[in-house]
């Protein structure tokens, strides 16, 4: 019987998609202002509406969603219907186009959401949300990343901080004395890499989106070598791949990175992502240093493991004074397709402090609102104050990139790694792609 | 009454009945026709409801494919050929192109050839069913769980850590390797490893095809050969292989057109970095991932062109063949 169920599901959401998409009339705005009464206390009466939503949420996460939307279900009367997927690039370049869209869904990245806003498809949020509340509440860096054009069209509901060095403690405990300069750490690391087999692990392989972690590796030193500017210009388009700088963070890269990996940079090309940091905990160790987001501590030989006695992580060092705040983060953006009243309280509802602190509180997940602390541990403290704290914070530049340059940013990081490129020639071509890519 | 129940009813006695009633009215809306007219119109009237679903779901994409691969993404600028001459000056449309044709090439001759070997070989033994049903069971898998196990065979650890891929492992007993087989570019080492899986694959299909035709070849010729002396080589390059030409090229248009199509194995396996990309996954990319939905169009366009002359002449084969029948 369930299983019959399960068969249907996918036709079912499509058929949801269609009906939310013939619900509300496209191109009719109602994005004027006229909100309706007691709009921001987000207690009117919707029973009976329904909000469809798809996110990259699935599992646990998914749960942790259906929790932080739970009240207010309960409180307006109406259902959300959710679909998490991870495949949201695809349905979304797929919609945009043909209009089967959801009301409410999570975007691959600001890049994309200034696509969707070309392309008329997203929803302005300034009149939906209380502006002034959400500015104030929210990190500013994260308010700005989803404006186009000084216009509010994405939100932040749960945040990530990436460039954290995970290391055993067992093998040596950096705590209370964590590396503060790169030098610090080549240097640190190597003198108490005692039985392990390279410095790094590393390991970039992920189905189609393979190179990522790697593109995190270049995104970190260069924010903290050349600072936010330069990082915010290459992401636009603005410096080329072929500037000094960009080759310098390259080269760091392959030099201080991949050359002291546990397994040489095959290995980090045949390695699955998740799997990467596994070695740390292997007796002998392979590797005493492991460069990933926070949400590693869910998977591979991470999970069951203590953090703090098992496994601890430090901050991403500083190259220079000048930018040791900086901060690469990521974050759920969020964004409204159609403006329809259930899906306008739902979003009013979602960047609050109170919905927030329940997924927070769940663990997984830092929360973009600053009010939101509920946090199950340590080291998401840490990476909370990291969030909070950050003097510049920047996105995901491969998510900010044209999608054409994202995907051959992450195919010339494999072939790099693997050693069948130079770093002059991976840069050279993806110039070549850059030149092809901003000019649309 | 259950929804499911309905469903069911519906598909078991509705679409029957619908059948019954178009051949029926087809046949009061003949009435109208002079009788001798009548063998000529019943035959379209009768591939009409086919020739619509063709149309619907085949020709019309087929021409908007043609159509969107002279616009621009959005499909509101006509750009001439720029989506065809970004694919000639891309370097890795053109990687795809080269895989591609080592696709065509390799996939082809190593099915073919193994089918053949295969096929001759076990008409000889007494557990050839055996044989050609553990031969032909890969081809019951689907192409992305092929992909996966495939996946764990050629899996890489670094030296001196435990190799848990199956080819490594077994290498490894003769104190060889490891070899990171899917991360090798040179001599296209990777693109060979994919075309080694849908080998595996496709090879029992060859190998069902071509020993079909065996089993059609009158033994009282290969008998008179043999009584005339002939050994067993000579009777089969002399009589067996020509007989089984036709069958070859029929297997050998199939494998071509299965190689030009390659997709699910390299997008499961290597999603075409390394330079293992072909002209189908590029095309899925450009289309899924990248949103450029003129130049996937015009790759489209570009794979098509290559597979309509190749089909043509399958037919055109096909036709022969039922001639001499």
């Amino acid at each position: 019987m369930r299983s019959t169920y399960r068969f249907l599901a996918p036709l079912m959401v499509l058929g949801l998609l269609l009906a939310a998409c013939t619900a509300a009339t496209p191109g009719a705005s109602t994005a004027d202002g006229s909100q309706e009464p007691g709009a921001s206390q987000g207690e009117e009466d919707l029973t009976g509406a329904e909000v469809t939503v798809i996110g990259t949420w699935t599992d646990a996460e998914q749960e942790s969603f259906l929790a932080m939307v739970a009240p207010w279900e309960e409180q307006t009367g109406a259902t959300v219907k959710y679909q998490g997927t991870r495949s949201i690039n695809d349905i979304l370049a797929a919609g945009i186009p043909t209009g089967v869209l959801p009301d409410l869904a999570g975007l691959p990245g600001p890049g994309q959401m200034a696509e969707y806003v070309a392309a008329g498809a997203l929803k302005p949020l300034d009149d939906v949300l209380d502006i002034e509340t959400y500015v104030e509440e929210t990190s500013p860096g994260l308010v700005a990343l989803g404006q186009v054009d000084g216009v509010t069209y994405g939100t932040f509901i749960k945040s990530a901080v990436k460039g954290l060095i995970w290391y055993n403690p067992t093998l040596h405990d950096y705590a209370g004395s964590e590396p503060a300069t790169w030098d610090d750490l080549i240097a640190e690391g190597e003198a108490n890499q005692g039985d392990a087999e390279g410095l790094w692990c590393l390991g970039i392989e992920s189905g189609d989106a393979s190179g990522w972690p790697a593109t995190d590796w270049i995104e970190e030193i260069l924010l903290h070598q050349a600072g936010p500017d330069v990082y915010n210009q290459w992401w636009a388009g603005e410096v080329a791949w072929t500037d000094p700088a960009i080759q310098t963070a390259f080269e760091t890269f392959m030099n201080d990175v991949v050359a002291n990996t546990y397994g040489g940079g095959t290995t980090a090309v045949a390695t699955k992502f998740d799997l990467a940091g596994d070695p740390l905990f292997a007796s002998p160790p392979g590797c005493a240093l492991f460069h990933q987001a926070s949400f590693i501590t869910g998977l591979g030989a991470f999970v069951g493991k203590t953090a703090g006695t098992d496994y601890n992580a430090f901050p991403f060092p500083a190259f220079n004074d000048e930018f040791a705040t900086a901060v690469e983060g990521a974050g759920d953006l969020f964004g409204m397709f159609h403006d329809t009243p259930a899906a306008k309280s739902l979003m009013r509802y979602l960047v609050t402090a109170d919905a927030q602190d329940i997924w927070v509180a769940r663990g997984g997940a830092l929360s973009a609102n600053k009010n939101a602390t509920s946090y199950p541990d340590d080291i998401s403290t840490l990476m909370g104050g990291m969030i909070t704290g950050a003097e510049q914070f920047v996105f995901d530049a491969s998510d900010q990139m044209p999608t054409a340059m994202g995907a051959a940013f992450l195919s010339h990081l494999v072939s790099l790694t693997a050693g069948s490129e130079t770093v002059e020639e991976a840069l050279a071509e993806l110039q070549t792609v850059a030149d092809d890519a901003y000019s649309e | 009454m259950d929804e499911r129940v309905i469903t069911a009813i519906i598909a078991v006695v509705g679409v029957p009945a619908v059948l019954v009633a178009y051949i029926w009215g087809t046949e009061q809306a003949l009435r109208v026709v002079p009788e001798k007219m009548k063998p000529r119109i019943r035959p379209w009237l009768w591939m009409l409801p086919a020739l619509a679903f063709l149309g619907l779901f085949l020709l019309y994409p087929m021409i908007g494919t043609i159509i969107a691969s002279f616009q621009n993404t959005l499909g509101t600028v006509w750009v001439g050929l720029e989506n065809y001459e970004w694919f000639l000056g891309s370097n890795d449309a053109l990687s795809a192109l080269k895989n591609n044709v080592l696709w065509l090439i390799f996939l082809t001759l190593f099915t073919v050839g193994f089918g053949l070997l295969i096929a001759v070989f076990v008409d000889r033994v007494r557990y050839e069913s055996v044989a050609k049903s553990l031969i032909f069971l890969p081809l019951a898998i689907s192409m992305v769980a092929a992909g996966v196990i495939w996946l764990y065979m050629y899996q890489y650890k670094p030296p001196g850590a435990v190799q848990t891929g199956t080819l490594n492992a077994a290498i490894g007993v003769f104190g060889l390797g490891p070899i990171p087989w899917l991360q090798v570019e040179d001599f296209s080492v990777n693109t060979f490893m994919l075309i080694i899986v849908m080998t595996w694959m496709w090879t029992g299909f060859g190998m069902v095809i071509i020993s079909a035709a065996l089993k059609g070849i009158n033994p009282e010729l290969l008998e008179a050969a043999r009584v005339d002396g002939a050994n067993e080589w000579q009777v089969f390059k002399g009589i067996i292989f020509p007989l089984l030409v036709p069958t070859l090229v029929v297997v050998g248009t199939t494998m071509v057109i299965t190689a030009l199509k390659a997709f699910d194995i390299v997008f499961t396996m290597t999603s075409g970095n390394l330079n293992t990309d072909v002209i189908a996954n590029l095309m899925y990319k450009e289309m899924f991932r990248v949103g450029e939905f003129g130049r996937a169009s015009a790759i489209a366009v570009v794979l098509l062109v290559a597979i309509v002359p190749i089909m043509f002449f399958n037919i055109g084969r096909f036709r022969a063949q039922e001639a001499v029948r």
